[in-house]
């Protein structure tokens, strides 16, 4: 790992005003993915920012109509936050799926979007939860968020501050974890939102993405009968040694299905 | 039985210091003045090194040296040795190429060291090393076994054509042929044993430190044999003489026959402390340890079996192409031969049996021994062959193995591969493990499983395995460069307590705790009382280390025959104090007593006499009372046991999981049943690693494609069910102490069983045949395979 400057700064302000006078800075959250990469030297950052003194930003809030959680709520207090596990209990449960104990003392919610690993498991619940990702300049829906692999719509500079989560009537996350890494090879989050059925799906593709064919179908039926004859082509998806593109359309398949089961 | 002695449950009295983070490891140590080594590995496969300028990395901070293979031939440095010569058929010995610390022209595989950057600080010389600019010219690189047989594959080492370094026999070829002449059916199968990366908890590490006013080194390494390295670094590849020279293994964390080997980098810190003058530390990283510790298993087998018509195996045939990596690893040649073909006879009564071996080379990591060496592949081939050959037959594969054990008043019993059994009750283990596992009642519980939608299976084997390595007159008889005797010191102290030296290692097995309780039965005295040291080549006798379940079976017994020594000095010293014959005397319960009388003394007090002999007969009494021994064991031991597994298997998914797990083992005298459990559960526990999710992959240019634990799945407690150990014993009848080993029996029993219980729930819908692991995917495809179908299936 190379030297770098260490910053801890007070404010959200502070903190992009350093980011901005970086060479090349990293913000740090939980540090999960951030340092793994660093001890690797796949990052190499001339500066890292720690975010953690910025406690404003770990709050989990009821606003309305919504969920708001903060950027740095860990997986830990997502898992386990009343609000969480009686407004989305989905949710609660998907981080509690999260890496191993230790991950989840740490890591983070704006973390983890952030960094957008196409194998995370957030990425699921904020297409499935209709979610906005606030940052320090603006909102942006989950869609327009994750752009790519490792890719999102964020500012160099751009600090995740929270995301707003829809409160679905019900919803249920199902994960098929790699053996090893215990990412998701294909976790499926379904949705029942006021305004219909959202069906997301991570660690298949290069980043998380809706099924909107099977989200029309559910619109009709929620029924085993939505699934006659649904096929996802393995063409775009991840395949590699441990689970082939072919493997992961058919467990989007049948993690959709349980999960639709799950949340009907 | 003595408190503390033989066959009591005593926690392990190093778990103190473990527990309490107080274990002292190579990397714990910190010598003043001491330097930090970083070696610079090969990112490809197979490349000719064109050029390394390191003018570059020199001017980084704090760097001391960048050091090469040029470096170590200037020095003449020779390479690592292999330590067990194999013949091929045609009496031509194997091929045998150079192995330098540090490549000089070519390198090999992906890992292969290529030079060492030497600095201030481990970060340093880090940094630096990205700095040295090699520039490879890459050459066709060869992985898979298949593919490096196949005619025209790119060649490993110009000296061995078709990249075979040995293609070896054992047993009667005429005798099986004219056996499957006359067979009723011969069932036949090929399967995969899937390469093994070994991950101990702790990697590797060795500190080289010279002493310039004594001219004398000292190495400091993860090692279960330090002698064994004193012995081939020392004497092959930097030519220090034995009495310059010690080598010591402190605390290690774990080995599983990965830390058996001599490896590069002792070699190149040992020499470059004395070229800088200084210590100089290296420590593998954990992505490091994937592509430089030897790696174990990868076997590509078929194999047929001939039955008469009722059931009994009359003749086995085995072929078998075994990856040895790109260079011969210290016990890469014996592994895949004489550690496993003569195991082939199993615990049956076939009457013939003839295997070929054919080592290979491959652009890939040495493979050597790990966790059973040898045992774990011949026992996963008979058992699924057994398995294959009581669904084509239509006889139930319990009543097919009862049919064939080796009877229980047969013993001891001639293999026709060499070995003799000395001791053993198959029949007993079997029913123990069907009675424990309630075999019987198995079908319901698959009724009940289908009614959840799942595929429930139940798989078993029976097993054989040799350890105690080894009588050194067959060893030296099959190839062995080395005698594989052990010996101890055992050292009575003034007031009675006790250190032995042993030349066995501990690195997990307990030997502080099972090795004192020894001594306790012996002597009369407390478990507490007793020392044991093991590790340091200046403290302990010259002994062979701890790899192949033989610390107990071979180095407790050289303390058992060094007590014998102690017991009879002791015997002398108490009849001269009691003024009686030694012939008179009793000892029991830690004291000598002439029989009949109430005249006794206490061994405290034999002992304080032999240091303090006022009054000795100079003539017939030396003071003293330290003894040492050796014992060259008269044949290996055989523990044998039946592994029951049972599986439940999601069919959308091709999820398994494992429900169940029973064994009954054989595994001789029981010294520490608390320690006999931990050994079965670890080793069942890597077991099922390989069954259900270990799998080293390298892609067709042979990069590594599970090289971290990202990718490569280690089984975690939570994969794992309670296991339900059960113990028959019979003794060894051949050494002191009737041991025979439990360390390796887990990985060599349960991956077979696995297998037979994933193919066991997976029979009903047509699935025949499965390769370790089994992955879900690799279910997933068997299951539609078998159902014909090519499409997902919702």
């Amino acid at each position: 790992m190379k030297n770098f400057r260490f910053h801890r700064p007070q404010s959200v302000a502070e903190a992009v005003a350093v980011m901005n006078g970086a060479e090349a800075g990293k913000y740090l959250a939980g540090g999960q993915s951030l340092l793994p990469v660093m001890k690797l030297g796949l990052a190499e950052p001339t500066d890292v920012i720690a975010l953690d003194a910025l406690r404003e930003l770990n709050e989990v809030r009821v606003d309305g109509e919504a969920l708001v959680i903060g950027a740095l709520a860990t997986h830990y207090q997502v898992h386990t936050s009343p609000h969480v596990n009686k407004l989305a209990p989905a949710l609660a449960d998907l981080a509690g799926h999260i890496g191993d104990a230790q991950v989840r003392n740490r890591g983070t919610l704006g973390g983890s979007v952030a960094h957008a690993d196409p194998a995370a498991d957030y990425p699921a619940a904020l297409l499935a939860l209709d979610a906005v990702v606030h940052t320090d300049r603006r909102a942006l829906p989950a869609e327009a968020f994750f752009t790519g692999l490792f890719e999102t719509a964020l500012e160099p500079d751009e600090l995740v501050t929270a995301v707003r989560f829809s409160l679905p009537r019900k919803s249920a996350y199902v994960k098929f974890a790699h053996r090893a890494s215990k990412y998701a090879v294909v976790g499926v989050m379904v949705a029942r939102l006021d305004k219909g059925f959202r069906v997301a799906v991570t660690g298949a593709g290069p980043k998380a993405f809706r099924l909107p064919e099977l989200e029309a179908r559910l619109a009709k039926s929620c029924g085993p009968d939505a699934f006659e004859g649904f096929y996802l082509s393995p063409g775009e998806l991840n395949g590699d040694h441990d689970a082939s593109a072919e493997y992961r359309a058919h467990l989007v398949g049948v993690l959709a299905r349980r999960a639709v089961a799950a949340a009907a | 039985m003595t408190a503390g002695g033989i066959g009591e449950p005593l926690l392990r009295k190093e778990d103190r210091r473990f527990l309490l983070g107080k274990g002292r490891y190579t990397d714990d140590l910190n010598l003043p003045h001491q330097a930090h080594a970083y070696v610079v590995r090969s990112p490809h496969a197979s490349a000719r090194v064109a050029s390394i300028d390191a003018s570059r990395a020199l001017a980084m901070p704090g760097v001391l040296a960048v050091f090469t293979g040029a470096d170590l031939a200037a020095d003449q440095v020779g390479g690592l040795p292999c330590g067990w010569l194999i013949k091929s058929k045609d009496g031509s010995p194997m091929v045998e190429p150079p192995h330098p610390p540090l490549v000089t022209d070519r390198v090999r595989h992906v890992g292969d060291q290529v030079a060492v950057v030497v600095a201030e600080t481990h970060a340093q010389a880090k940094a630096a090393a990205r700095e040295l600019e090699v520039e490879y010219e890459t050459l066709p690189a060869v992985a898979r076994l298949r593919d490096a047989v196949a005619p025209g594959a790119p060649a490993v080492w110009a000296e061995a054509p078709g990249n075979v370094c040995f293609d070896w026999e054992l047993g009667d070829r005429a005798a099986v042929e004219a056996a499957f002449a006359r067979a009723h059916r011969v069932v036949e199968i090929e399967l995969v044993n899937n390469r093994l990366v070994p991950n101990a908890m702790e990697p590797r590490a060795a500190i080289g430190d010279y002493d310039a006013a004594d001219d004398r080194y000292t190495l400091y390494t993860t090692s279960q044999n330090p002698h064994l390295i004193r012995l081939l670094m020392g004497a092959f590849v930097l030519k220090i003489p034995e009495h310059k020279l010690r080598v010591v293994a402190p605390d290690v964390g774990g080995g599983f026959g990965s830390k058996i080997f001599h490896y590069a980098e002792e070699a190149i810190v040992t020499w470059a402390s004395r070229k800088l003058g200084r210590p100089v530390k290296w420590v593998a990283e954990r992505t490091e340890a994937f592509v430089s510790d030897a790696h174990g298993r990868d076997h590509v087998t078929r194999a047929r079996l001939a039955l008469d018509k009722d059931g009994h195996f009359l003749a086995l045939r085995v072929e078998t192409l075994a990856n040895l990596g790109a260079y011969l690893s210290t016990f890469a040649t014996v592994t895949p031969t004489y550690l496993s073909a003569p195991l082939l006879g199993g615990p049956y009564t076939t009457e013939a049996v003839y295997a070929e071996v054919k080592g290979v080379f491959t652009h890939t990591v040495p493979v050597d021994a790990y966790r059973g060496a040898g045992r774990p592949e011949a026992t996963y081939l008979l058992e699924r062959l057994v398995d294959k050959a009581a669904r084509e037959t239509g006889i139930d594969r319990v009543e097919l193995r009862r049919k064939n054990l080796i009877p229980s008043d047969a013993f001891p019993y001639q293999t026709p591969l060499a070995f003799t059994y000395d001791s053993g009750d198959y029949q007993a283990t079997l029913e123990l493990a069907l009675r424990e596992s309630e075999y019987a009642s198995f079908e319901a519980r698959r009724a009940e499983a289908a009614a959840r939608g799942k595929l429930r299976g139940i798989g078993l084997s029976t097993y054989v395995e040799a350890c105690g390595l080894a009588p050194s007159a067959v060893a030296g008889s099959l190839g062995c460069r080395a005698g594989l005797y052990d010996a101890a010191s055992v050292r009575v102290h003034p007031t009675g307590s006790v250190t032995v030296y042993t030349g066995a290692h501990s690195h997990g097995q307990g030997h502080e705790t099972t090795f004192a309780q020894i001594v306790a039965e012996r002597l009369g005295v407390a478990p507490e009382a007793v020392e044991i040291v093991h590790g340091d080549t200046d403290k302990i006798p010259f002994g062979m280390g701890t790899y192949g379940s033989r610390s107990l079976a071979v180095c407790g017994s050289a303390i058992a025959k060094a007590l014998d020594k102690i017991v009879a000095k002791s015997k002398k010293i108490a009849a001269h104090l009691l003024e009686s014959d030694p012939g008179d005397l009793e000892f029991e319960a830690g004291a000598f007593r002439v029989a009949g009388t109430d005249r006794q003394k206490s061994f405290g007090e034999v002992a304080f006499a032999a240091y303090v002999p006022h009054n000795f007969p100079h003539e017939s009494l030396e003071p003293g009372l330290d003894e040492s021994a050796f014992y060259d064991p008269k044949n290996f031991t055989f523990p044998g046991g039946c592994h029951v597994a049972e599986v439940e298997i999601d069919p959308e998914t091709g999820e398994v999981e494992l429900a169940r797990v029973t064994v009954a083992d054989d595994v001789g005298r029981v010294i520490n049943p608390v320690i006999v459990d931990g050994q079965i559960h670890g080793g069942l526990a890597q077991g099922i690693g390989q069954a259900l999710c270990e799998n080293c992959v390298y892609d067709d240019e042979g990069q590594l494609l599970s090289g971290s634990f990202m990718t490569y799945a280690m089984p975690r407690a939570a994969d794992l069910p309670n296991f339900k150990v059960g113990l028959h014993v019979t003794h060894c009848t051949h050494n002191p102490l009737g041991v025979k080993g439990v360390g390796e029996i887990g990985s060599i029993g349960v991956p077979p069983a696995v297998m037979n219980a994933v193919l066991d729930a997976l029979a009903p819908a047509g699935v025949t045949h499965l390769d370790m692991p089994a992955t879900s995917e690799r279910v997933w495809r068997a299951l539609r395979e078998a159902r014909g179908q090519k499409g997902p299936t919702p």
